[in-house]
């Protein structure tokens, strides 16, 4: 249900009360703080804060090289760390002018779709706790940890996964990465299934979320969103398709597209993106070209541990890297990545000093966001919980 | 190449209409760059977002930058553009003195300028003219400085026990 908070608000004799809602508050998923003015259980106004978990990456980002920053990339949208990582590396790439080889990019590609579906897992059974569905919830957190036993065997970490490496993959997939992949790629059909018989066609779902937090197109783009929450409106833009990087262009899969904007095609879309992502990982199973994992790029991809301790010349590498002395040119380079919630991208400067000059991050949710107050004017209280969490605003790609 | 044609093309537009507003432009890697005087910047997006046949209608994103050495052009702001339908991007560029860090808002044109425009306030100081809300946004708001300019140092420059100076440049 919506209303005209414009027209609440010029009543005469009305008086508000205001509602803080947050910083911590458990339906809110995060530190996020909205001071609401709300007439009875309508919000006429809100005001959000953020900042709460500010740690000031991009000043830190300019003390530390290059390989350093991959960890702080982690803790952007932890939802799905390895897209932050995949992005970082390839921005770097950019700037030193380095091919990867194919059988890197299809490692990357399937690490970055495994995120993908972890987050659009995370945020859509959510919006199912938000709207009373507890179960979808649970249920889907196995799929969720089924991959992170996957991250494990590659890079060691589950949530800030630091995977991969400037130059390619820290390792290949070993046989047991290999098995357990193929095993989630067995089950996850069923159990995705299951997830959305429970919702999908649901009535008291659809009822919570069909024209619950639209916004239009035009507006959509105003603000700058990106990512599911833009499609859901019916922009077909996407990053994997528009600026193909990492073999993107190999793969064959559609943008699912929504309509009204709404929470439920928020929704749908992430869904059906799920669904586009299960197809590209077993394509990209399907041809894995054979070849090295990383390129010949000694100056930034640090070598195995045992040449270190037997080989001068990676011994050398190996101190060049780590102290960050390795050449890096000139230059100013711009790349993004499909985020799971957006276009996230990375402007990286380079003086050739040991760090980057200036290194901003583009994240999707931070300017996305201020759209909040505008797309709850009017609504209930319980739908702004819901349209906060279907826009799947997350606290540390927010504040950075 | 179809990154000159578009580099070509903004700049014979941009030439044609502002004449020597525009103070350079040129290819870096995949992006035209246009250096553009700070009191047109607003005419100069304005009219990229407006044009039919350019038709910059969405903002990527923007970010503030500073180069102390630069006498009197120190602080900076870039602004990337994108043209989603024929998938042209474009990135911006002001310089301005430190003393004087005033420029237009682009909020007006933008509403994803808003909170860009004051992380970069917050940042490194730049007043938007016209911004509807100007005020602190990831830091508290009884910090006296802006954090990201560059004489702020990472690390705490009274420390001795972290010397580095062996290392690096």
């Amino acid at each position: 249900m919506k209303f005209e908070a414009d027209q609440i608000l010029k009543e005469a004799g009305k008086q508000f009360s205001t509602l803080n809602l947050g910083p911590t508050h458990p339906a809110t998923h995060g530190i996020f703080q909205n001071v609401l003015k709300m007439d009875g259980e309508i919000i006429v106004d809100a005001e959000p804060t953020v900042g709460y978990i500010h740690r000031a990456f991009e000043k830190i980002a300019e003390r530390r090289p290059f390989y350093q920053v991959t960890p702080l990339t982690d803790r952007l949208n932890y939802c799905s760390s390895p897209i932050n990582n995949m992005g970082w590396h390839m921005t770097v790439e950019k700037l030193i002018k380095c091919e990867i080889p194919k059988r890197a990019q299809y490692l990357r590609v399937i690490i970055m779709e495994l995120a993908r579906i972890t987050d659009h897992l995370v945020c859509n059974s959510v919006i199912g706790v938000d709207s009373g569905a507890m179960t979808g919830f649970l249920y889907v957190f196995q799929l969720r940890e089924h991959v992170y036993e996957i991250y494990e065997e590659i890079c060691g970490a589950r949530l800030t996964t630091n995977i991969g490496r400037i130059g390619g993959m820290e390792r290949d997939f070993n046989e047991t990465a290999w098995k357990k992949l193929n095993l989630f790629v067995e089950e996850l059909p069923k159990k995705l299934e299951e997830f959305e018989k429970l919702l999908v066609r649901n009535r008291i779902f659809m009822d919570r979320t069909i024209g619950v937090g639209k916004i239009s197109a035009e507006r959509a783009l105003n603000y700058g969103f990106t990512g599911p929450n833009l499609r859901a409106t019916g922009v077909d833009y996407d990053v994997r398709v528009m600026n193909p990087y990492s073999s993107y262009e190999d793969f064959k899969f559609i943008i699912p597209v929504g309509k009204s904007g709404d929470v439920y095609d928020r929704f749908m879309v992430r869904q059906q993106e799920m669904w586009e992502s299960f197809s590209i990982i077993k394509q990209a199973i399907k041809n894995m070209p054979d070849g090295p994992f990383h390129a010949e790029v000694p100056e930034f991809y640090l070598p195995p541990k045992e040449e270190v301790y037997n080989n001068m010349e990676a011994l050398i590498y190996h101190f060049k890297i780590v102290m960050g002395e390795s050449e890096v040119p000139k230059g100013e380079v711009y790349h993004c990545v499909e985020g799971g919630n957006g276009e996230l991208g990375f402007y990286l400067i380079s003086d050739g000093g040991r760090c980057a000059y200036r290194l901003h991050f583009r994240r999707p949710c931070f300017i996305y966001y201020q759209a909040y107050p505008e797309i709850i004017k009017g609504a209930m209280l319980s739908d702004a919980i819901l349209t906060l969490s279907a826009m799947n605003v997350i606290a540390g790609e927010l504040d950075a | 190449m179809t990154e000159n044609i578009l580099l070509n093309t903004v700049d014979e537009k941009l030439k044609a209409k502002f004449g020597d507003a525009i103070i350079s432009s040129e290819q870096s890697y995949d992006f035209p760059v246009f250096v553009i005087k700070r009191e047109k910047i607003f005419d100069v997006v304005k009219f990229l977002k407006e044009d039919s046949e350019l038709a910059f209608e969405f903002l990527t994103t923007l970010c503030g930058l500073h180069y102390p050495d630069n006498k009197g052009q120190e602080l900076g702001v870039m602004y990337q553009l994108h043209n989603l339908p024929k998938n042209w991007r474009i990135r911006l560029k002001i310089f301005f003195p430190i003393n004087d860090p005033e420029v237009p808002t682009l909020t007006s044109l933008f509403s994803s300028a808003n909170w860009q425009e004051r992380q970069e306030y917050d940042f490194y100081g730049i007043i938007f003219k016209g911004h509807p809300d100007l005020k602190r946004i990831l830091n508290m708001d009884e910090m006296n400085y802006h954090p990201m300019r560059k004489e702020y140092a990472l690390e705490d420059g009274t420390r001795t026990d972290k010397d580095d100076s062996m290392f690096g440049r």
